[in-house]
């Protein structure tokens, strides 16, 4: 009798949980469903309200097709959005793997200084820098380039990736760095062959939050990127929102906002470990 | 490291030691130039822009002190920053009021846990600029969801636009950053929670402690700096909160929900005021600066037993 109740207390509690769970996971997920499901209607009926999101009146396309024909296009500004988040990644992997080396494993003048100085900058919001920047961008020809906004954003992501790659390399046994060099390797190799492959998941994860940072990223893109040929997703689609193109498209906000989303949700759910490491990382600290 | 590499290669003298050591220099040269050109030089200029009168086009002028004078009188920075604190104060509530038992919710492994723990954090990697686009559609009147479906249900007489008004444009931006920030604040509380001795809390139900005072005598004290940590990035990022007012509300209506970051922006490049611009970001960086240091302070190694 007794062993019953327990039995039905249990069922009544994961009963309980599972519901909240379902209708918690909607409540997050609904937002970005009814948009990717909206994208797929012909424009006309994505004027109207989303009720139902699906199309009601057959599947099509038409969105995607028009974002082409705003300004310099959708396509212009991806391939904008994607070589400045690519070129963010390699450059701020490759300088960070570098520093987070240099700071692990070598005692050189001010190199206290020098971390703690990096470090420092994720106190200051960039956002209280961003005219001197700006200026500083002109100064060096770079001003309205997608090679100068690549050096902010690189420049942004460092204090926290430095901080990871030095964790890692400092993670990794002496003794493995010992029996390399007594085979003869030099720093270089050292560094690629020996010691690369063992810091490999940091590497991955301060790629993954340097590719997010910069695909997201809009004031300073909004701030710098003052040609609309050198608009990235996030200012192209604020124009187009804004109703700078004549009026409003919503079908075709719509699929811009699912063409900015959907990298971001893929890349997350394939890396999810990584990312949630590099949560872990920053809340430890 | 000095010593191991003494022992393995006795024979190589001092001189070569430290000249091997000074590599290290080279490695981490990259990064300090760009932190130097793109952040030290750019702050030190902040701080000098704020002393002049700075046009784009034309002769800049030392003014000394005027700028931070003008600040003193400029009401409309006062509301923004009174609008920013305001925001901050409930936008952080409203988080922590949804992340809090959503983190309970996911800390103990149990089935599907995983799969409820990725769709709650799902909106956390979309970008701020996408969500407010998306949020800026739901909440049109017209071709939007929230006020037709409202409509429809025969919930309002008429659609009502959600953002004609401060008090429902304000709560509209409060949903959509809660429903956007609330994963990521949960996985930190998740960590905090994770964290806390199993035994401890075993030991205090034998004691026959209810769940309310387990919360309040071990749960809460014992996340101390987890939950510190989650508050100041919180807080840190609503402060300079910027997108969702920019994209969604236009600092609109009637300018009501321009934020310190907004207003900064408004005076620096689209009236090209530079110097003044400069000079309300000086106020920014000191507010910001005080933050992290409150925020050094609370996650400090916890002394004795904690």
């Amino acid at each position: 009798m007794a062993e019953a109740m327990s039995q039905n207390r249990k069922v009544g509690f994961s009963l309980a949980r599972h519901s909240t769970g379902i209708v918690a996971s909607v409540l997050f997920l609904a937002p970005i469903v009814w948009t990717v499901l909206s994208t797929f209607k012909p424009a006309q009926e994505a004027r109207q309200p989303p009720l139902p999101p699906w199309p009601t009146t057959g599947f099509s396309i038409e969105n995607y097709q028009t974002l082409n024909s705003f300004g310099d296009g959708l396509w212009a500004s991806a391939q904008n959005s994607i070589y400045v988040s690519v070129m963010t990644v390699l450059l701020s992997v490759l300088v960070s793997v570098l520093a987070g080396y240099g700071f692990s494993r070598f005692r050189f003048p001010f190199r206290d200084f020098f971390f703690i100085l990096i470090l420092s900058t994720i106190m200051i919001p960039f956002q209280s820098i961003l005219t001197p920047i700006f200026l500083v961008l002109t100064k060096l020809g770079l001003h309205n380039t997608l090679t100068g906004l690549v050096c902010v954003y690189v420049t942004l992501q460092l204090p926290f990736s430095i901080f990871m790659m030095r964790n890692a390399f400092d993670a990794v046994p002496r003794e493995i760095e010992e029996a390399a060099r007594m085979d003869g390797a030099n720093n270089v190799t050292m560094l690629v062959k020996v010691m690369l492959p063992l810091v490999w998941p940091g590497v991955v994860t301060i790629a993954l939050f340097a590719f997010l940072g910069a695909w997201n990223e809009f004031l300073a893109a909004l701030v710098l990127m003052t040609d609309q040929s050198k608009f990235t997703l996030p200012v192209m689609m604020t124009a187009l929102q804004s109703g700078r193109f004549g009026a409003i498209d919503w079908g075709a906000v719509q699929a811009g906002v699912t063409v900015m989303m959907v990298p971001c949700l893929i890349l997350f759910l394939a890396l999810q470990r990584f990312y949630i490491r590099g949560l872990m990382a920053g809340a430890v600290k | 490291m000095t010593a191991i590499t003494a022992a393995s290669a006795p024979a190589r003298s001092r001189a070569g030691v430290s000249r091997r050591q000074w590599v290290g220099l080279l490695y981490v040269l990259p990064a300090v130039a760009l932190v130097t050109v793109f952040f030290v030089i750019p702050l030190g200029m902040t701080a000098w822009m704020s002393l002049h009168n700075w046009p784009l086009m034309g002769e800049h002028a030392f003014i000394g002190l005027d700028n931070y004078f003008a600040i003193l009188r400029d009401t409309r920075f006062w509301n923004a920053l009174k609008f920013t604190f305001y925001y901050t104060v409930i936008v952080t509530i409203a988080i922590f009021a949804v992340a809090f038992p959503l983190a309970i919710f996911i800390e103990k492994p149990r089935p599907l846990t995983n799969l409820y723990r990725t769709a709650f954090f799902m909106p956390a990697v979309v970008g701020f600029a996408s969500a407010s686009l998306l949020w800026s559609w739901l909440l049109n009147v017209d071709s939007g969801l929230f006020s037709p479906a409202a409509y429809d249900l025969g919930l309002t007489e008429k659609k009502v636009n959600l953002l004609a008004t401060f008090q429902p444009a304000f709560w509209s931006i409060i949903a959509m950053v809660v429903w956007k920030v609330a994963g990521f604040t949960m996985i930190i509380l998740m960590t905090g929670l994770q964290s806390i001795p199993q035994d401890l809390q075993e030991a205090a139900v034998i004691d026959g402690a209810g769940p309310f005072a387990r919360f309040r005598a071990i749960t809460l004290p014992l996340m101390r700096r987890t939950l510190a940590l989650a508050l100041i990035l919180s807080v840190a990022g609503s402060i300079l909160a910027f997108d969702q007012f920019y994209i969604i509300l236009r600092g609109g209506p009637r300018n009501q929900t321009l934020t310190a970051v907004y207003w900064i922006f408004n005076q620096s490049f689209v009236s090209f005021k530079l110097g003044y611009g400069a000079a309300l970001s000086m106020v920014l960086l000191v507010i910001l600066v005080a933050l992290s240091l409150i925020q050094l302070w609370l996650l400090r190694k916890p002394e004795g037993l904690d």
